[in-house]
């Protein structure tokens, strides 16, 4: 646990690094990938794992920091989608990769949406066909494209640290 | 007695013999000879040498080999490194031809003082167009200072930390700058969209406003300094049943190629909220 915990930061921050400074800058059409969202749905969907959770809150607090939007954004989000994973974990594990296409999805919809919800009522008036066209379709699509490499890549890090026995 | 008579004969034979070949030899009789000989004498020379240069080859081939790949490999790590470095010096130089156009616009807007700073990131999200820039309160950033390049405006000065400021820019949804077109001085509000396009409102039906038409920020509202480059009209949207025109704008300033950036520092944005009548009770 305290090791996942440590882990957190360094993975964490370098995720936050690059999807800041090279992630956030390849778009398609004005949608972009969320590469923190990714590894977050990836590392709840971890069985073995038991730090999800830290690792939503300290994820969302540390893009919510980063971030021009109001503060509770990404935390809030970002719990609700270790939520799912959690939840998908223990009822999808045959199909990892389903269930890590499920979380994508439906945490990027619901980052998405909220963040949509947030300007309009907040800030300033948007059109939502145009949103949706120009922003939350091609993200998603990003998102869906990136999650096979990233769920390999946390996948493999979460058997470093957790060896599968070799009898089973 | 007669020995020495005849050895002194055979000398004397020799030597004529020797003064005659000689004296033919002059003569130029010997030479159709004399090439042939140097001829088959050089044939033999080239193939004795032809034939020891190509045992030497062999067997020093094995050495040479050896020696050609780790000079091949020298070679080879050497171009590398020039080719990084040829690199890293393309980069300083397009840094450098940034860095000066930007030097350029400080000194042509002398009443300005300026902060240089590098864009070292974009927002997360897709909803806002933000960027990061490298410096912040340690150098005398405030909420609220207006960012611009050589191009033209950018920004504004949205968040600041010690090392790094986050600027809100001029193509963000819920930006709006007062600007004012150049030709017919009509004052506008040129806002953003999460498309990042530009457009202009509140243009009056009477104004004049044609494809081309430069905007300039008005300096209305106190938020920016006036005069700043904004962009060009490219289309306009006149309706007779429509209380204002509007029209696209194409901005000067490539926002996805940002590297560079101005900070103006002695500007102050005001804050006109309190004046603004809000309705009684």
């Amino acid at each position: 646990m305290r090791r996942e915990i440590l882990l957190a930061i360094p993975v964490l921050g370098l995720a936050s690094i690059l999807q800041t400074s090279i992630i956030g800058r390849i778009t398609l059409l004005n949608g972009r990938a969320d590469l923190v969202l990714l590894i977050l749905a990836a590392w709840s969907l971890q069985e073995r794992v038991r730090s999800a959770w830290i690792w939503g809150v300290a994820a969302g607090l540390l893009v919510g920091f980063i971030s021009g939007l109001p503060f509770y954004i990404y935390p809030v989000c970002y719990i609700v989608l270790v939520g799912m994973g959690r939840l998908l974990a223990h009822r999808v594990w045959q199909a990892p990769l389903l269930a890590m296409f499920t979380v994508t999805f439906m945490g990027t919809l619901e980052l998405l949406m909220l963040t949509y919800l947030e300007r309009s009522l907040f800030a300033v008036s948007l059109d939502f066909n145009l949103s949706f066209v120009q922003i939350i379709l091609p993200s998603i699509l990003l998102n869906m494209l990136l999650a096979i490499p990233v769920h390999a890549l946390i996948h493999g890090l979460a058997n470093r640290l957790y060896p599968v026995e070799a009898n089973s | 007695m007669n020995k020495r008579v005849s050895r002194s004969l055979q000398t004397v034979i020799i030597a004529l013999v020797v003064v005659g070949l000689l004296a033919l030899a002059l003569g130029g009789y010997f030479t159709p000879v004399s090439s042939r000989f140097t001829r088959l004498l050089v044939d033999v020379q080239s193939w004795v040498s032809t034939r020891y240069m190509a045992v030497s080859d062999f067997l020093t081939v094995p050495r040479d080999m050896a020696s050609l790949r780790q000079q091949n490999t020298d070679l080879e790590s050497e171009v590398a490194q020039l080719q990084t470095q040829v690199i890293d010096l393309q980069q300083q130089v397009t840094e450098t031809n940034i860095l000066s156009a930007l030097v350029d616009f400080a000194r042509a807007n002398p009443q300005y003082s300026y902060k240089a700073a590098a864009v070292i990131g974009r927002d997360p999200s897709p909803f806002l167009s933000y960027v990061i820039i490298n410096i912040g309160s340690d150098q005398g950033l405030l909420p609220g200072m207006p960012v611009v390049t050589d191009k033209g405006l950018v920004g504004r000065v949205d968040a600041v930390i010690a090392e790094a400021a986050r600027v809100q820019l001029i193509t963000d949804s819920a930006s709006a700058v007062d600007v004012r077109l150049q030709s017919s001085k009509t004052d506008a509000i040129l806002d953003g969209s999460v498309t990042s396009d530009l457009s202009l409102d509140m243009i009056s039906q009477d104004a004049s406003v044609t494809v081309g038409d430069v905007v300039l920020t008005s300096g209305l509202g106190g938020s920016y300094p006036p005069n700043l480059l904004v962009g060009q009209v490219v289309s306009v949207r006149k309706l007779d049943y429509e209380l204002f025109q509007q029209a696209v704008i194409q901005p000067n300033v490539d926002f996805n190629q940002l590297g560079f950036v101005l900070v103006i520092t002695n500007f102050t944005s005001v804050n006109i909220t309190p004046l603004v009548v809000t309705p009684g009770p």
